[in-house]
């Protein structure tokens, strides 16, 4: 008895229940987040810090790496602002509007994530090669989409689009009609709704879907490396510069644009964890 | 603004919603439009502010003929029943929206936009929390944000769709009292919807009460609690009990037997008789309803009793005190003091 | 009368059409005719071409061992999705926040860092790989390296599908079942995982798909030795690379197919199943 009454006073892992099993799943989780994440990421990160300071610096600054990581993010910029406009304007599609294949749309918006992405890359460059069958339209034009960064972006279209529709559809779903409705009695138009009601209630969603569509063309690999062209300082992503580099058994200089790629990528999820609670706590939901 | 509607109709997919509805309402009075689930009150309301179009019929505001308006044209505020408050706004925010959104010509000055809404602010009470975002606030104090936002427009006329109903009893009661006061300050016409009997006669100059879209009866609070014009209105305002009877050559006849009411006209036949459970005197005179007490409990500060009347087993309710002793009786013979006669239901 | 009234939250019909036109062909050239390009380049070169392709003994090895990598790496992270979800779900404790981000963790890794960290890991100038070696035990350009590349980029998968779900279900039910004498495993088998069985369905679905089409992650840790560790995606980036276009299409047309049966199958499971699935179901 006096043994339960001091342990309750005492720092304590979880809540009582009645329920059995927490040793055992959370000591699997642990462990095998460890064995298969952790791990190997520690393994990463020490390769980097083997460098120093000055070595890393040295390394990660590397004309070849800052190009590569210049055209990643550039174009993976591009692709994540193309996707949060028709993104949304999909999101609003499929919400609000009935139309015959509705639902085969909506489905199909979640292909990217189901096809293999180096089937959806040779796909891409088989569409946008100047013989392909857009490539053949733009061709007399003079333009060229495969094999520059244009292609580049869209490949990272192909591939984030589902992040915007997906965070931004459910949390569109909720809004109700009143608001609008109430927007409307007070005078507004419905443009005047639609860009001062209803979008800047969307903006938090807006905004995962555009980090998440971003991060997700930074590290993009499959569907990027045909359509690109890879020309160093061009058309090189950083990660088929990792790549390379493992190729040339040079396994430092590819742990050192991982890791500069993997900081980047922490800061986004951080960025994307502080939005979504920022939205949570000042306006009650999140995104 | 006086409102007037015209034999309005209105039907979703053709179901029809309401029926050839025509209500005068007076400016500056506080109407409640009052009827279960599904009367057509809420539509009525949506009707008059112009989110849903009559199928058919005409609606004045004044002398003008709203029917063509939108709901922007139509100047009305309204106040919806979950707040729909703005929440990426502030407080603030919201209540200048309606302002905001005018075009430039009849835009007033940023500074003046912010005083008038600072002013309703403080007339709802809500000083000092502007810059909150409406998750901040309780329910009370989003709807009178809600109420404050509606008013900021100066609409011609007020419509409040059940405006309490998703608050506690506490704050329902409080909000009640206070929005009658904010009433009769400011003076608009206002219309508001709700199903709680309780509500509507507390708070309205006038009762609409509705059923299966249409209108029954329209009135003062006290004309449509003492003088219901249908057994629906009878039912559903305050509490009733009723009776089938016999109309007989003079008087009011349950299984053949006198019970001590006179009948007025020369109509003769089966009747229903409606009357209050509390209205009621008893009697030692053998013309009168008698029955068994088959239940008895303590409601307040009187005891409602359930007496099983006549040869069907018809049981009614009535109301003695809490201490009377005919409350343990087996047996009570009793009297409406006061009760009404309608015609049986016509078979629907 | 019903004059030509539009509702105040509603768009005119010809702005309607209008955004329903641009959706629908933004998504017809981004999303269907990638697709369409796939089926009809595949079977460019005819029939018989196409079966022909599918029929070489590399193509029917590269199937084998995508077959055979997912079979091992599926079920793995239906455990661990199982385990994670029970913790998290079921139990209060300190660090349970920063648990589930940790668990989204992997979606933010690139795939290609998600199969270089296991070339440093076991790789030649590791601690681990060689001593491994020492044992006759390859990791790195065999079936184990692909295997555990396949398991980083898939771990979330069935997890982030559970945990939200069995939050929602709370734990009324388990504690009934516990209350009425049953032991744990009977409680798991009885009463959670029939209430799980379509969410833990969707996972699988989803998690499959991944791991039978990753592409970034295997290729850093195959080796690329053809007919041994060349997966479907693997095999099909080396015909593309050959200059065979007409056999790296027919081997892309079969993961083409199995998105499109996960597609299907997910939108059945969304459309009959909605409720017992996760409210966050379909984001990933």
């Amino acid at each position: 008895m006096a043994a339960t009454s001091l342990k309750r006073a005492g720092w304590r892992l979880k809540q009582p229940s009645v329920i059995p099993g927490f040793g055992l799943t959370l000591g699997f989780t642990i462990a095998y987040f460890s064995l298969i994440i952790l791990v190997p990421l520690i393994a990463l990160g020490l390769h980097s810090a083997g460098l120093g300071l000055v070595g890393f610096w040295a390394a990660a600054t590397d004309a070849r790496v800052l190009g590569a990581l210049r055209v990643s993010f550039t174009t993976a910029l591009f692709a994540a602002a193309v996707n949060v406009v028709f993104g949304t304007l999909i999101a609003w599609v499929l919400v609000r509007y009935r139309f015959p294949g509705r639902r085969i749309f909506d489905a199909i918006v979640d292909l990217p994530f189901a096809l293999p992405t180096a089937v959806a890359g040779i796909a891409l460059t088989a569409i946008y090669a100047p013989n392909g069958i857009i490539g053949q339209l733009v061709a007399p034009l003079g333009w060229r989409i495969a094999y520059t960064p244009v292609g580049i972006v869209i490949a990272m279209i192909f591939i984030g689009l589902p992040f915007v529709v997906r965070t931004i559809q459910p949390i569109l779903e909720e809004v109700s009609r009143e608001v609008e409705e109430a927007s409307a009695t007070l005078g507004a138009n419905r443009l005047q709704t639609i860009t001062r009601v209803l979008l800047p209630s969307l903006t938090p969603a807006i905004l995962t879907g555009f980090a998440l569509a971003f991060a997700r063309g930074v590290g993009e690999y499959g569907s990027v490396i045909f359509i690109a062209g890879n020309i160093p300082f061009v058309s090189e992503i950083a990660p088929l510069l990792i790549v390379i580099r493992l190729e040339e058994f040079n396994y430092t200089g590819a742990a050192v644009i991982a890791s500069v790629m993997l900081l980047i990528s922490f800061a986004l999820l951080f960025a994307i964890n502080l939005i979504q609670a920022w939205s949570r706590r000042r306006y009650g939901y999140g995104a | 603004m006086d409102v007037r509607i015209a034999k309005v109709r209105k039907e979703f997919d053709r179901f029809p919603a309401l029926h050839d509805v025509s209500l005068d309402i007076h400016s500056g009075e506080l109407i409640a439009l009052l009827g279960p689930s599904g009367s057509g009150k809420t539509t009525l309301l949506r009707l008059i502010a112009g989110l849903e179009m009559p199928t058919d019929g005409r609606i004045f505001f004044g002398d003008i003929d709203a029917s063509e308006k939108t709901v922007q044209e139509r100047n009305i505020g309204f106040v919806f029943q979950h707040y729909a408050l703005f929440r990426h706004m502030t407080i603030l925010e919201n209540v200048s929206f309606g302002l905001k959104v005018r075009p430039r010509s009849s835009r007033p000055p940023a500074g003046e936009i912010r005083r008038r809404a600072m002013e309703l602010l403080d007339l709802v009470q809500l000083s000092g929390l502007e810059k909150r975002y409406p998750n901040q606030l309780s329910g009370g104090q989003r709807q009178r944000v809600a109420l404050a936002r509606a008013l900021a427009i100066e609409p011609g006329v007020l419509l409040l769709d059940e405006p309490f109903g998703a608050l506690d009893a506490q704050v329902r009661r409080e909000l009640r009292k206070w929005l009658r006061e904010i009433h009769d300050r400011t003076g608009h016409t206002t219309v508001f919807v709700t199903h709680d009997q309780e509500e509507a006669l507390e708070l309205a100059d006038r009762l609409c009460v509705m059923s299966q879209g249409k209108i029954e009866q329209v009135g003062t609070p006290d004309a449509v609690y003492d003088t219901p014009s249908s057994p629906f209105v009878f039912g559903f305002i305050g509490e009733s009990s009723e009776l089938p009877v016999t109309i007989g050559s003079n008087e009011l006849l349950l299984d053949g037997r006198s019970v001590g009411l006179p009948a007025s006209s020369g109509t003769s036949g089966p009747a229903r008789l409606f009357f209050r459970p509390h209205d009621v005197e008893l009697t030692d005179d053998d013309a009168a309803l008698a029955g068994e007490v088959t239940a008895s409990r303590r409601v307040g500060g009187t005891r409602r009793v359930e007496i099983e009347i006549g040869n069907n087993g018809q049981k009614v309710e009535i109301d003695l005190p809490f201490d009377h002793p005919a409350g343990q009786r087996s047996r009570i013979s009793f009297r409406p003091r006061r009760w009404r006669l309608f015609d049986v239901k016509p078979q629907a | 009368m019903a004059r030509n009234f539009r509702s105040p939250t509603d768009e005119s019909q010809p702005v309607q059409l209008l955004l329903i036109g641009l959706s629908l062909t933004f998504m017809a050239l981004f999303l269907v005719l990638p697709l369409w390009a796939v089926f009809t380049e595949a079977l460019k070169e005819g029939l018989g071409v196409y079966i022909a392709s599918l029929q070489t003994p590399d193509a029917q090895s590269a199937i084998r061992l995508t077959l055979l990598v997912a079979a091992i790496a599926v079920p793995l992270n239906v455990v661990f999705g199982v385990c994670a979800s029970w913790a998290i779900a079921k139990f209060e404790f300190k660090g349970k926040a920063f648990l589930i981000t940790l668990i989204d963790l992997p979606f933010s890794v690139s795939p290609v860092i998600s199969g270089l960290v296991y070339v440093l890991l076991f790789g030649a100038g590791s601690v681990l790989g060689p001593w491994l070696k020492s044992f006759g035990i390859e990791v790195l350009f065999a079936v184990p390296g692909i295997v555990l590349a396949t398991i980083f980029v898939t771990f979330p998968f069935v997890a982030r599908e559970l945990i939200p779900l069995m939050q929602d279900q709370g734990t009324g039910d388990e504690e009934a079942a516990l209350s009425l004498g049953a032991n744990g495993w009977q409680t798991f088998w009885r009463v959670t995982l029939p209430n799980i069985k379509w969410g833990l369905l969707y996972g699988v679905l989803l998690c499959n798909a991944r791991a039978m089409g990753e592409f970034g992650a295997v290729a850093v840790v195959s080796g690329k030795i053809r007919g041994q560790t060349t997966t479907m995606p693997l095999q099909v980036e080396m015909l593309y690379n050959e200059y065979n276009g007409a056999a790296a299409f027919a081997l892309a047309s079969l993961l083409a197919l199995l998105a499109l049966v996960t597609l299907v199958l997910k939108s059945v499971l969304e459309w009959r199943f909605g409720d017992e699935l996760a409210a966050s179901g379909g984001r990933h």
